[in-house]
């Protein structure tokens, strides 16, 4: 570890305690919004403030980061994020997910398996999952103290009405535990699923908004649906024009001023690995 | 002497936590924490726990037995934790075996249930005695935990704490060097 003047990890070790009492209850209440006291970082709020705060109270030395952002290990706030970690904690990185120990995203979770051991801490720009439809927070608490989610059923009813389909590709809520509903941040509604049953451990740190959730290993995590209109992910009927792959989710791309488009695997460790192996378009 | 505490405070406190948040995520299974310097007769993975997660806003309560002035001296020192006499108003609750004051820990409101007590509860040993099988959240199908030493009457006291879902008590079991955890999701059942 450099010659630094910051404590390991950057947070004041009463920092670190809150918000790990915090994130402690949030597994103990799987989608439960715990508030917590969201200390200002060297950075803007909405960077990403939150899922480094999460990150700062659990990492440890033995840890291997990985950061991605929109699925990507090689973007600003990426590569920001995993220089911050190494010199304030001394930490080895990676951009291999099966070798990462904690895995702090922007709106993706990896196509890569995650497996028993691994944590997930999310950036969250907006932990409310009612707030389109319910501007006061004294209410949303209320509506999840009551279970009262009809709002969020009549939203979805009305997208198939106008629309005839749920229209929601990202940030698409879901149904924790049986119990709440919750915001999984902007990951693309194609990695839903992935959160299901998943044996790793899921943490969500919303920077700005001051809130703290989680999801346990081995949780039931359903998306909202209705029986004649079931949860479809979506995702570009397309093959990435790099490694070939139709079964990861693509990023639609312009390669020239000619407004031809493209689409490549917005996993960047998925594609790059598939290409080692020798996978091409 | 006042006992030393952790041995480095900072990096004991993190892999403290980092078993705690392993085993509140994973119900059942028994994590090892490291040891800090402890006074009698609060063992070290009790004592880990409050170093760790305690501070002067977490008020604490002691089980008559755990309170000796030596552990009240220490908790006051290294975790400025205020100790009071009513279990309902702690955040932590250390208790022994018997009498542990199950039924006045705060459980939390329907719209904070985070605000309820953590139950630190002392037992005599992991992988012996009464079976209970666990299922929840953390648990894929189910799992046995075998603990020696529980109080009487614990298992009907969890089976109300889970019905009160989403508030309810979370539990740490204790013994030694060794934690598991029960948040309130878990549900137990004997056998």
């Amino acid at each position: 570890m450099s010659a630094t003047p910051y404590n390991f990890a950057y947070l004041d070790e009463q920092t670190k305690r809150e918000i790990r009492r915090a994130l402690l209850k949030a597994l103990a209440i799987p989608g439960h919004q715990v508030p917590f006291a969201s200390r200002e970082m060297p950075l803007a709020r909405g960077w990403g403030t939150g899922g480094m705060q999460v990150t700062a109270a659990v990492i440890g030395r033995d840890d291997v980061l990985k950061v991605i952002d929109q699925g990507a290990d090689d973007t600003t706030n990426a590569v920001s994020i995993r220089q911050f970690f190494t010199r304030v904690a001394g930490v080895r990185t990676t951009t291999r997910t099966e070798e990462a120990t904690i895995i702090q995203t922007r709106h993706r979770i990896p196509e890569t398996p995650l497996r028993p051991g691994q944590i997930m801490v999310y950036q969250v720009p907006q932990p409310e999952p009612l707030w389109r439809l319910e501007p006061s927070r004294a209410e949303t608490r209320r509506l999840h103290a009551l279970a009262e989610y009809g709002i969020m059923h009549v939203k979805l009813y009305e997208d198939i009405a106008r629309h005839g389909r749920i229209t929601l590709a990202y940030d698409y809520p879901v149904l924790v535990h049986g119990r709440y509903v919750m915001a999984p941040s902007p990951i693309p509604a194609f990695d839903n699923p992935k959160l299901h049953r998943s044996p790793a451990i899921h943490l969500f740190g919303a920077g700005r908004e001051k809130r703290l959730y989680a999801v346990p290993p081995h949780t039931d995590v359903v998306s909202l649906a209705f029986e004649d209109h079931p949860f479809r992910p979506w995702k570009a009927d397309a093959a990435c024009m790099l490694c070939g792959a139709t079964d990861s989710y693509l990023d639609e791309i312009l390669i020239d001023d000619r407004g031809t488009r493209r689409f490549i695997c917005s996993d960047t460790d998925w594609c790059e690995r598939r290409r080692a192996k020798g996978k091409a378009a | 002497m006042l006992a030393r505490g952790f041995a480095d405070p900072v990096h004991d406190a993190q892999a403290a936590f980092r078993a705690l948040l392993e085993a509140t995520a994973r119900p059942g299974t028994v994590v090892s924490l490291p040891q800090p310097d402890t006074p009698p007769p609060l063992p070290p993975a009790a004592a880990a726990i409050a170093l760790a997660l305690c501070d002067g806003d977490t008020p604490v309560w002691l089980d008559g037995r755990l309170a000796s002035p030596p552990v009240r001296a220490w908790l006051r020192f290294h975790a400025a934790s205020p100790i009071v006499a009513d279990p309902g108003a702690a955040t932590f609750a250390f208790a022994c075996g018997v009498a542990a004051p199950f039924d006045a820990l705060a459980t939390g409101t329907d719209e904070a249930p985070e605000r309820s007590a953590t139950l630190v509860l002392l037992v005599e040993a992991f992988g012996t005695g009464c079976a209970l099988r666990l299922s929840g959240p953390g648990i894929a199908g189910e799992t046995v935990l075998r603990v020696a030493g529980l109080p009487n009457g614990f298992v009907s006291w969890r089976a109300c704490n889970f019905a009160l879902y989403p508030r309810g008590v979370d539990v740490i079991l204790v013994s030694g060097t060794e934690a598991a955890a029960l948040p309130r999701t878990t549900a137990v059942r004997e056998g």
